[in-house]
């Protein structure tokens, strides 16, 4: 079935989400929409599920102009959609989250659960996904949940098929995984439409890419093009992807991890016999598929993580056992994994939010009181020198873009005497124009001398950003390997393999 | 990205608490109109004339007129301004009725203000209020002291009350994790019962008493007063003096910024160094002590003995005022002023034009209800809805 998206825009307010945009997916062909956060491409496909009602075009399936009054029609009309996000419900089995909506039912309306897994096994058997229909969605891998969405789709006999962001939750291999699963679903005949904005996997499986920048499709590109041409094309400059970097000048190991352990409120264990040392002016890059103990690791070192054992000593002081202010005041600065939860008040200024940390000391406070005048001036000079684009300093952290909120953070972190830097996914959900400005950031702050930690979920940040890598599975360091370490051993080690040279 | 919509408790509270003025004013104006059917549909020649409707409908509009009006003006006589007395003192009267009962309403109101920013849901001024009152009224009673020292002694004591009762909600909030909306209604009891039953032993009941009530308090440890023929007294300025604390406490002080800072997004705060724990503690001392200004205002000036309506209502308004005032400090002075008025205001009108003192009741919860739907006061006025948010 061929879709069409003919002149569609969508208006929120004076914001134009969607202007005139024009896309058209064919059978038998991945068709890649490609933009930034916010170009308006989960806005486009909302439209095209019938969440939205869009305030001009038209959505034609194989020619017949049709209107969706919600996802409900869009399913019956054969849309389907692969959320990032997924819908399903943890503590259904495969085959009860597949069939719900439209429950198949015997005599009297008992739900005929039999023909639901045998619904699953066919589907399941015809793509190859081994996937037991009597198997608890929750306990099942990422990458296994994510096939369930599929099936799901496929079952209510979907022709279209749309992938918003799939791969935000997936390890390299399942990535690979779901790019044989989409070559495979376009060969048997289903026109997919794959949302994304990250280059390499546009760059593997598209048969055609269109690029929509701030709501408006700014051209098509062919899929051999090169990562730093779309990316260009993406945001509307010449862009580098790579990071610019000298050789590090070591100092000494002034930040050293030794047996660090740590439990969960259930007493799980989620840091294991952690070792880890990093020296004055290098950056340390911690890989691995979330969820492996990295939060809990960023938390145990700023005091965060309530059971721990073992010790984290900067410049010979014992870390453990102090309270986060204890901890920041040693010098460390932190940019959390979730910036608007952990790093910002939404509702402050962009003022407050730069002294959040400091806000009961000099130059701040002067006794109980807040100095307002320091802080002005304070504020005033930071915005110039981190770029941060906002009406003024009395503009509130909600109002900013991802990019700019990311920027007060560092601002407010890096304008502390620091002895060490901690980031966490400090360019998650970022613009490639702010990912550009943090890489800056954060290699200006280790060649001030400073050891810096980072936690990265993307391989091309960890190999471009890190000195060395030290790679997470399951609360364990799997190894610390180069920074050149090749993609394909990472990807191993992520999974697990303590010694990938050895089981490749 | 899809962001997921969720229903968030704090969100809708910051959204009320973030609506336009205008909004606030149109939910007093159609509180006050929905007041005014309630006294026309209670009053006698209303009903009588409803029957003959259809013959002389005029007589229907004339009692109407007669009834509504009739009831707000007596409420204004009895609430602003007594146009109909005859020296300058009768006539003032009401006035400074509405502002001695203000002034409690606010000191309260003030409270839950500092605990509603920081994002603790204090339903508990009424147990702070007994419990200011009761430390106040003790020291007031049984000490003797001169005036200079034993006012601000029994003032104090009044504080402390408040402080330490609250505190103990933040404390136990801290150290356990209970909920400090369950744990300050229940204190409400605990507090009541308490009262009760010092009252009713020798511990404060007055000598020879039946009754649960206190002796006086001893003159040393009165509120001066104004006159001795108004009930409004030196607490009232004690009060103002509360508004403009807690206005440097919200937006001047450290210690207000890192109680805002917790109150909108504690994960923020933890992350920054801000001792969360602590901070639940000392925001509860503040609201906690500024209800027990409360009770000492109304021990030690308004009432000057103990009995066991000593918080009466006020622990209930408060948080009307509260969110009538938007938790600004100004505004919940302008808030607990309008609700002194209504308070002072009823009594006249139910013994001038016999409407019924609950119609004041239902307009302060139709205020109530109004603040918190918002959608509903923009659609009574055809105001246009709140800009959608965009994806």
């Amino acid at each position: 079935m061929k879709l069409e998206l003919r002149g569609i825009t969508k208006r929120f307010g004076s914001l134009v989400a969607n202007d005139n945009v024009n896309l058209v997916a064919q059978p038998g062909q991945i068709h890649c929409l490609l933009g930034e956060n916010g170009a308006g491409k989960s806005t486009l496909m909302n439209v095209l599920y019938g969440l939205y009602q869009p305030d001009g075009g038209e959505i034609l399936l194989d020619d017949q102009v049709v209107k969706f009054a919600g996802p409900g029609d869009a399913m019956a009309a054969g849309i389907g959609m692969v959320h990032q996000h997924f819908m399903l419900i943890p503590v259904f089995t495969v085959a009860e989250n597949v069939i719900l909506g439209h429950e198949p039912t015997k005599l009297a309306g008992v739900l005929d659960l039999e023909a639901a897994r045998a619904k699953v096994r066919e589907v399941s058997d015809r793509f190859g996904f081994d996937i037991d229909p009597d198997a608890i969605v929750g306990e099942l891998p990422v990458g296994v949940q994510q096939r369930v969405e599929i099936i799901k789709a496929l079952i209510g006999d979907a022709k279209v098929l749309v992938f918003d962001e799939p791969t935000a939750v997936l390890t390299p291999q399942e990535t690979d995984e779901l790019m044989a699963i989409m070559k495979q679903l376009r060969d048997a005949g289903t026109a997919i439409v794959f949302i994304t904005h990250k280059l390499r996997e546009v760059r593997e499986v598209a048969d055609k890419i269109t690029v929509i920048r701030l709501g408006k499709v700014v051209g098509e590109a062919s899929p051999q093009s090169t990562a730093n041409e779309l990316a260009s094309m993406m945001v509307g400059r010449a862009v580098d992807l790579d990071v610019e970097k000298a050789a590090p000048k070591l100092g000494s190991a002034s930040f050293k991890i030794s047996g660090l352990s740590a439990w969960d409120h259930q007493g799980t264990k989620v840091l294991d016999d952690v070792n880890l040392e990093i020296r004055e002016g290098e950056i340390l890059v911690i890989a691995g598929v979330q969820g492996n103990g990295q939060t809990e690791l960023t938390e145990a070192i700023i005091g965060m993580h309530g059971k721990t054992a073992g010790s984290i000593e900067l410049d010979g002081r014992e870390l453990i056992g102090k309270s986060v202010k204890q901890v920041l005041d040693l010098g460390v600065g932190f940019v959390p994994e979730d910036r608007t939860e952990d790093g910002l008040v939404a509702d402050f200024t962009i003022a407050e939010n730069l002294m959040l940390d400091r806000s009961d000391r000099k130059p701040f406070a002067k006794g109980l009181n807040i100095q307002l005048e320091t802080l002005r001036k304070f504020a005033e000079e930071k915005l110039k020198e981190f770029d941060i684009r906002a009406q003024g300093i009395t503009s509130l952290a909600r109002q900013l873009s991802g990019g700019n909120q990311q920027k007060v953070v560092l601002a407010r972190e890096l304008s502390r005497e620091l002895r060490l830097l901690v980031a966490s996914q400090p360019t998650r959900g970022l613009d490639v124009g702010s990912i550009e400005f943090v890489h800056e950031q954060i290699v200006a702050t280790r060649d001030k001398g400073i050891p810096v930690l980072i936690v990265a979920t993307e391989l091309d940040e960890a190999t471009q950003l890190g000195d060395r890598i030290a790679v997470m599975y399951r609360g364990k360091v799997v190894g610390v390997v180069p920074a050149d370490t090749p993609r394909s051993v990472l990807g191993q080690m992520m999974a697990g393999i303590s010694n990938p040279e050895v089981a490749a | 990205m899809s962001e997921t919509k969720k229903l968030d408790g704090r969100k809708i509270v910051s959204e009320i608490f973030n609506a336009p003025w205008l909004l606030t004013v149109l939910a007093v104006v159609a509180s006050f109109i929905f007041g005014g059917i309630l006294i026309a549909a209670s009053n006698a020649n209303v009903q009588a004339s409803a029957g003959y409707f259809f013959a002389r409908p005029g007589d229907l509009l004339a009692a109407i007129w007669n009834a509504v009006s009739g009831g707000y003006e007596a409420m204004f006589r009895g609430a602003i301004w007594n146009y109909r007395a005859d020296n300058l003192l009768s006539q003032i009267k009401p006035i400074t009725e509405t502002l001695a009962f203000a002034t409690p309403i606010t000191l309260a109101g003030l409270g839950l203000a500092v605990a509603f920013r920081s994002g603790l849901f204090n339903i508990g001024a009424k147990g702070q209020i007994i419990f200011g009152a009761m430390l106040a009224g003790w020291v007031g009673i049984n000490v003797d002291l001169p005036f200079w020292i034993h006012f601000p002694v029994a003032v104090l004591a009044g504080v402390a009350g408040g402080a330490l009762f609250g505190a103990l909600v933040g404390f136990l909030k801290a150290t356990t994790g209970a909920n400090e909306v369950i744990l300050t209604i229940m204190f409400n009891y605990v507090a009541e019962l308490t009262l009760t039953y010092v009252l009713k032993t020798p511990i404060l009941q007055a000598p020879g008493a039946v009754n649960p009530v206190s002796a006086a308090v001893r003159d040393t440890a009165k509120f001066p007063a104004f006159s001795d023929q108004i009930r409004v007294h030196t607490g009232f300025l004690l009060m103002l003096g509360c508004v403009v604390f807690v206005w440097w406490l919200l937006n001047r002080s450290t210690l207000g910024f890192q109680f805002r800072a917790l109150g909108h997004n504690p994960s923020a705060a933890k992350t920054a160094g801000i001792n969360i724990g602590l901070t639940y503690v000392l925001v509860m001392a503040v609201s906690g002590a500024l209800s027990g200004i409360a009770g000492a205002t109304q021990v030690l000036g308004t009432e000057k003995f103990l009995t066991t309506g000593v918080a009466a209502s006020f622990g209930f308004d408060a948080i009307t005022v509260a969110l009538l005032g938007r938790n600004k400090p100004w505004s919940v002075l302008a808030a607990g002023v309008l609700f002194g008025a209504l308070r002072a205001g009823a009594v006249t009108m139910q013994a001038n034009q016999n409407v019924p003192i609950d119609i004041v009741l239902v307009v302060q919860s139709m205020i109530v209800l109004f603040i918190a739907a918002p959608p509903l006061v923009r659609a009574m006025f055809f105001l246009p809805k709140q800009k959608g948010v965009a994806a």
